[in-house]
């Protein structure tokens, strides 16, 4: 199949390895990966501040990027980016009275999917370990995004597919389905409930021993990583489609309590796994 | 311009009063109250019961998804018929020896009831389960005038014996603990003994024989209503202490207050929420006490009947399509109990009669975004949708937050003209300002988001952010509008090259990147791709670098 990448602008900026990750895992089962050029962003940032208007070019935009392009179905490694083609984008063209562009973006919002749909639904992987060849030894707790969960209705697709990566000893994180308190703008708008919020979740995610928290939103776990790093926990935060694509050959380098999010050190390779470099930035 | 009738209506919306405004915005309130540790280990601890439980019964039921539709179909056939329905619940009240009063606002209200209060000589009533009193201030008004109230719901008269105002919709003292209960009743009702205990039993039977003299002793009551029926006249209130059933039926005048939006069609229409209600508020499969009573009984309860029609600016929400789904709440609270920005801020910071996330839309709405701090309540939520999945009538209150957001950006631009503005307390009335900082944010990402040429070009700038963090890869200031996220956050240092501009010179490599990774060899994967070929040179930019 022939799959666009939809790397959204947090993933595209700030976590290129996550995208990267996606690349891999997908290439791996056969599939060929293109990236619409055009693309920008999904408009979720200005939908929820109240900023529709600024909204409307965004979604023009990838609207126009994904109708261009030639696809068989295009992939986010994002729940809430993918929620927002499906939820915000016809909104927001209707707010601006193009009817047009509304219908074009459920077409596009309809072929679009998460990661671990795409994976589980339509590529049916259920076995990273035997499908993707994926390996990770390491412990790690999975939080579900809130836009995946309730929007997508994702249920355990993300957590499944990491249980079943080879290595991975995965606990179960307390209340984990309660936001971690990033909400876009609403983190600085709020700066003091959403740390508060933090603070519950990381409480959390301390009291499972993980050594990594995991989840589908680079966004949640830019937030909780920059809130673990600043309080010194020595609990990083790693995108699922890092794990998958992590290999025996070709490991995510973790070496003890390594923030992967924001790394504070360079990381040292570890003693038992062979240090890879290739396949580019992580 | 003149002022000629064009044959448009010339009825507009009007706004409410009353306990519907926030004094300080939602962020600074939020921030104090945060420092309140006991709170909001209550809260915490009250709301995780009540969560549970609901999940419980709610679970038990195959037909909960059905119910919620249901629920939800009945609220906005209400809503599309509401003068219909009201005319029709007046005739059937009347016709049944009761007798319906309109009332606009709050002041409006306020004046009905005190003068039907003030006709029967008494100088005391007692009052039970009413957020519609609470919301237009009746009490304070009351006492102006020399009537003295006494609420009855066990947790109402905490908040009242305490000068306090309630903070839940369902728990109005929620973020009080025994202890401090104890201290209240021992300070505030002087026939209680010293050796008071701070046990529940102890507790509830101090209030008890506190309450049961005043039941004995007044002649008045004032009610709220869950709901009322159109096509019989019937009011119904649900409760837990059975206080309530003592006020509807002992006192000789019953004055009951209801919003608007509380009709119900039918009576059959009762039975969908009398399901819906007791799960979601309190965990239980059916409320202890349902009273219900239609206009006067001869001989039997109260022979002097009321029924206080209160708009205090439902009619401004209803006339906003997109909004208007708010006044379905039927005040379960379930949305309060799930939320986590109303878990750590509590009730206090929403300023209002109605906190929480139901409060978040349902306030400003009321209102009209007329004020700073009533147009910070939309922004009080992370949009993580849980109050969303646990309405019982599926208000879809994120989507609304998000709406009331673009109505106030657009009031900040002077984009729409605010027809609220007269509730406006006028320190706090607002004008239209010049760009904030997060205006000129949102249209210089508008402007880059919307071109992937624009988003390739700005993410060569990612280079300096990596100076910015320093040698420790981590922001830990920025200043401005996003200041508040590096007080508490670090963020990390943007790596070297975005993926859009390291993929255009690498979206070619796919051999290497499956030989790197010892392609792991799934069945499908052309076998002129190497299964298990040697690691290639690593990219140019090594990944190490970039940690």
């Amino acid at each position: 199949m022939r799959i666009a990448l939809f790397a959204t602008c947090i993933v595209d900026a700030m976590y290129p390895r996550v995208a990267l990750a996606t690349v891999r895992v997908l290439e791996r089962l056969g599939h060929e990966v293109v990236f619409p050029p055009g693309q920008g962003c999904c408009s979720q940032m200005h939908v929820n501040s109240g900023y529709l208007a600024d909204a409307l070019p965004v979604v023009r935009n990838h609207v126009k990027a994904f109708t261009a392009a030639d696809y068989d179905v295009a992939v986010a490694p994002s729940g809430s980016c993918v929620a927002s083609l499906g939820h915000q984008q016809p909104m927001v063209a209707r707010a601006g009275g193009d009817e047009e562009l509304a219908a074009a973006a459920e077409a596009v919002a309809g072929n679009t999917y998460e990661l671990s749909q795409l994976l589980t639904d339509v590529l049916g992987v259920t076995d990273a370990a035997a499908q993707l060849g994926s390996w990770f030894p390491h412990t790690v707790t999975y939080h579900p995004s809130c836009h995946g969960m309730r929007l997508l209705r994702l249920g355990d697709r993300q957590k499944d597919l990491v249980a079943s990566v080879a290595g991975v000893e995965l606990v179960e994180l307390p209340d984990a389905e309660e936001c971690c308190g990033f909400g876009g703008t609403f983190s600085f708008k709020n700066p003091d409930v959403s740390a508060a919020m933090a603070e519950e979740k990381i409480g959390n995610i301390e009291a499972t021993g993980a050594e990594l928290c995991t989840g589908g939103d680079a966004s949640c776990l830019m937030h909780l990583g920059g809130a673990m790093a600043r309080r010194g926990t020595g609990v990083g935060t790693v995108h699922f489609a890092e794990i998958l694509a992590s290999t025996r050959r070709n490991p995510l380098e973790v070496s003890g309590p390594v923030e992967l999010s924001i790394p504070r050190r360079p990381a040292r390779p570890s003693s038992s796994v062979p240090t890879q470099t290739a396949g580019g930035p992580r | 311009m003149s002022r000629t009738a064009l044959g448009m209506p010339a009825v507009r919306p009007v706004h409410g009063h009353g306990r519907l405004h926030t004094a300080v915005p939602f962020p600074e309130a939020a921030e104090a109250e945060l420092g309140n540790t006991q709170m909001r280990a209550n809260i915490r601890h009250a709301t995780h019961t009540i969560r549970g439980k609901r999940a419980r019964v709610v679970e038990e039921l195959p037909d909960w998804e059905e119910l919620r539709s249901a629920g939800s179909a009945i609220k906005e056939q209400v809503m599309a018929h509401l003068p219909e329905l009201l005319e029709q619940f007046e005739a059937n009240v009347t016709a049944r020896g009761g007798t319906v009063h309109w009332a606009r606002d709050a002041e409006e209200a306020n004046r009905i009831i005190t003068g039907l209060v003030q006709a029967t000589g008494s100088t005391d009533v007692i009052k039970i389960k009413s957020m519609a009193t609470q919301e237009i201030a009746l009490d304070d008004h009351l006492e102006a005038h020399g009537i003295t109230a006494t609420e009855t719901d066990l947790a109402e008269l905490i908040v009242q014996l305490g000068h306090d105002r309630p903070s839940h919709i369902l728990v109005p003292a929620i973020h009080k603990n025994r202890h401090e209960i104890r201290d209240i009743f021992l300070e505030q009702m002087p026939e209680t003994d010293e050796s008071l205990t701070a046990e529940p039993r102890d507790l509830a039977e101090a209030a008890r024989k506190h309450l049961r003299e005043k039941f004995l002793s007044t002649s008045v009551a004032i009610s709220g209503a869950n709901f009322g029926v159109a096509e019989t006249g019937t009011l119904t209130v649900v409760e837990s202490e059975g206080n309530g059933r003592m006020c509807l039926t002992l006192p000789e005048t019953l004055i009951t207050v209801m919003g608007i939006e509380k009709i119900v069609p039918t009576f059959e229409d009762l039975e969908v929420f009398l399901q819906l209600l007791p799960r979601s508020s309190t965990g239980e499969r059916m409320n202890p006490y349902t009273s219900m009573w239609t206009g006067v009984t001869p001989g039997d309860g109260p022979q002097d009947v009321h029924v206080v029609l209160l708009d205090n600016g439902r009619s401004a929400v209803l006339s906003d399509p997109k909004g208007r789904s708010a006044l379905h709440c039927i005040r379960c609270s379930a949305c309060l109990n799930v939320c986590p920005v109303y878990e750590q801020a509590g009730g206090h910071a929403y300023g209002s009669t109605y906190p929480g996330p139901i409060g978040a839309i349902l306030s400003p709405q009321l209102t009209g975004i007329t004020s700073e701090q009533n147009a910070s309540l939309p922004y009080a939520s992370s949009l993580c949708g849980a109050c969303y999945d646990v309405c019982p009538v599926k208000i879809n209150i994120p989507e609304i937050l998000v709406h009331l957001r673009d109505e106030d950006v657009r009031t900040q631009h002077g984009e729409r003209s605010d027809d609220g503005a007269a509730a406006a307390p006028a320190r706090t009335r607002r004008t239209p300002k010049a760009p904030s900082q997060m205006d000129l944010l949102m249209k210089g990402a508008s402007f880059v988001m919307s071109s992937g040429r624009r988003m390739a070009l700005a993410e060569k700038g990612l280079p300096l952010g990596r100076v910015v963090a320093g040698k420790d890869r981590a922001i830990s200031w920025l200043p401005g509008v996003v200041g508040g996220w590096t007080d508490e956050r670090d963020i990390p240092a943007p790596p070297r090259e975005s993926f859009r501009n390291w993929w255009a010179g690498h979206a070619g490599e796919t051999d290497q990147r499956l030989a790197a990774d010892g392609a792991a060899g799934p069945a499908d994967v052309p076998h002129d791709r190497p299964g298990d070929a040697q690691p290639v040179d690593a990219p140019h930019d090594r990944p190490e670098e970039d940690r």
